[in-house]
């Protein structure tokens, strides 16, 4: 009984690699996998393909071909700059499947009450958007100090901190745009705070607050405005910056070091 | 062979005369077989022909001055035979590197040191797949597996609808500036200013790889630095704190265990459902 089912299991096991192996001939599936690929038929672990699968590739070659023997420690980087970009990427996953359940008007609250309540998975997306919200303001804050510590920021990589604290200031006003948006108490009177700090600018104060509040204090009006430098002003600006600061790293030599 | 022209031939010619010493148009004459071979009296260097050929050559060469045929027999090849026979007029020289006649001489020494200079040391390098791509795929799976699981029991502040008319005491900032607005509490805000010191300090923080020339990374070389930064993460640390945790109604200093918390992202924490 036993021999039979492992008979059995095997020859499962047959079909479906025979299975993998036609669907790996079919010309589809070469046509879909660039050379190097290592899910390409006949793909083997070669210097020449290990090249291969980071040039060929749109996302993956964002990275060189070849990095510096300590940069893959992980006890250097800890992966901080890596991890910002991914909490960006999830943050902007989960804000935009959060987009479709609301509304930013007198509706916003009523809204984000419903997607707790009555929406599938309303209630998870909705929690890890917020707290990728705050990892990503720790993880760029961390990412900073260790660049800092590590004397990152020394030539040639000066202008790439200059990008980095404008990543930094635009990652808070992302955060703090995204505060107002549930229209609860939380949100509404953290952002006056802020906005109040905001107006105790020298000369043109109210001005300053007039101009982010869109009146003279945080309205209907200001949760438009702020929607939408939430969801499209700000990340557009940002990726942009994001674009600037990844590709001035490997211009600069890749990252810096070994100490 | 033969259509050699004129000015490469008299090129080679300068350059054997200069060699061997003698007169251009002899050296072109040799060349040309119609005059006997200057045997060279040092020792070429690198050569690695016996030298008894080097003493044979002379007589095979002179040879060929009178009749081309015992050419042929010394290489041991038939085929040229005929061909002379049918061009008697064209002089059958122009054989310029018989195997048994030296012709390499040392022209230039070159000193062994790269063209190029390198600027810097080669860097010891690896493939970024697998070793630079797989820990990151798995800081990835971890940093998602984390979000989700606190996701999953913690659940984000959803206080009442917003009332511009109900004024919470304390309204706090986000938490990122409540170190500033804890500093702010200190001064009234309208001598300190807020957005100058803010937009200078932003300014430093900017200028700061401008304002550090020490080239030296290593944290031995660059403690001044590494202090000034530990102070200031200190600092806002220590701000950041005190305005999340020991503030209370009026700004007033409570303690959290005593008369709890005053702050909304911490207040549903640890909320199992």
């Amino acid at each position: 009984m036993k021999n039979e089912k492992i008979k059995f299991r095997d020859r499962v096991k047959d079909i479906s690699a025979g299975l993998g192996d036609s669907l790996k001939e079919s010309s589809l599936w070469g046509s879909i996998f660039r050379p190097g690929s290592p899910f390409r038929k006949g793909y083997s672990d070669s210097p020449r393909n290990r090249s291969y699968v980071v040039m060929n590739n749109v996302l993956y070659h964002l990275h060189p071909v070849k990095v510096k023997r300590h940069a893959v420690r992980l006890s250097y980087t800890l992966c901080l700059g890596g991890l910002s970009f991914f909490t960006f990427i999830v943050l902007t996953i989960t804000g935009i499947w959060l987009m479709f359940y609301f509304r930013p008007t007198e509706m916003a609250y009523v809204d984000i009450q419903s997607l707790q309540t009555s929406i599938a998975f309303g209630s998870l997306v909705r929690n890890m958007h917020r707290w990728a919200a705050h990892i990503m303001v720790i993880v760029v804050f961390l990412h900073m100090s260790r660049v800092f510590y590590h004397g990152a920021y020394k030539a040639p990589r000066e202008f790439n901190w200059v990008i980095g604290v404008i990543l930094l200031l635009l990652t808070l006003l992302l955060s703090f745009t995204g505060y107002l948006l549930p229209w609860d108490q939380l949100a509404i009177w953290a952002v006056t705070v802020g906005g109040n700090m905001a107006s105790y600018t020298p000369v043109i104060g109210a001005q300053v607050k007039f101009a982010l509040f869109a009146g003279l204090e945080a309205t209907e009006a200001t949760l438009l405005r702020f929607y939408v430098l939430h969801v499209l002003f700000l990340p557009f600006i940002i990726v942009i910056f994001m674009a600037i600061h990844f590709w001035r790293v490997r211009k600069d030599g890749g990252i810096s070091g070994p100490l | 062979m033969v259509d050699i022209p004129e000015h490469l031939l008299i090129k080679t010619a300068e350059a054997r005369a200069k060699a061997l010493g003698i007169s251009v148009e002899q050296a072109l004459a040799e060349m040309k077989g119609e005059v006997e071979p200057t045997t060279i009296s040092k020792e070429p260097e690198v050569i690695d022909v016996k030298p008894i050929e080097v003493k044979e050559a002379p007589a095979p060469a002179a040879e060929v001055k009178e009749a081309p045929a015992p050419a042929a027999e010394v290489k041991e090849a038939p085929a040229p035979a005929p061909a002379a026979g049918v061009k008697t007029d064209v002089p059958a020289e122009v054989d310029f590197a018989p195997e048994t006649r030296v012709t390499q001489r040392l022209l230039t020494v070159v000193k062994a040191k790269p063209i190029q200079k390198p600027t810097s040391e080669p860097v010891d390098k690896v493939n970024t797949w697998p070793h630079l791509m797989l820990p990151e795929f798995i800081s990835l799976m971890a940093m998602t597996a984390f979000l989700i699981f606190i996701s999953a029991i913690l659940q984000a502040p959803l206080l009442e609808e917003a009332n511009p008319n109900i004024t919470p005491n304390p309204a706090k900032a986000p938490w990122y500036f409540l170190g500033l607005q804890e500093l702010l509490s200190y001064w009234d805000p309208q001598i300190a200013g807020v957005m100058i010191p803010l937009i200078i300090g932003v300014a430093a923080f900017m200028a700061i790889p401008y304002i550090d020339r020490n080239k030296d990374n290593k944290p031995s070389k660059r403690k001044y630095a590494i202090m000034l930064w530990t102070f200031f993460l200190a600092g806002a640390g220590t701000l950041s704190l005190i305005g999340i945790l020991f503030r209370g109604p009026g700004w007033n200093w409570t303690y959290p265990w005593i008369d709890g918390v005053w702050f909304d992202d911490l207040l549903d924490w640890v909320h199992f459902e």
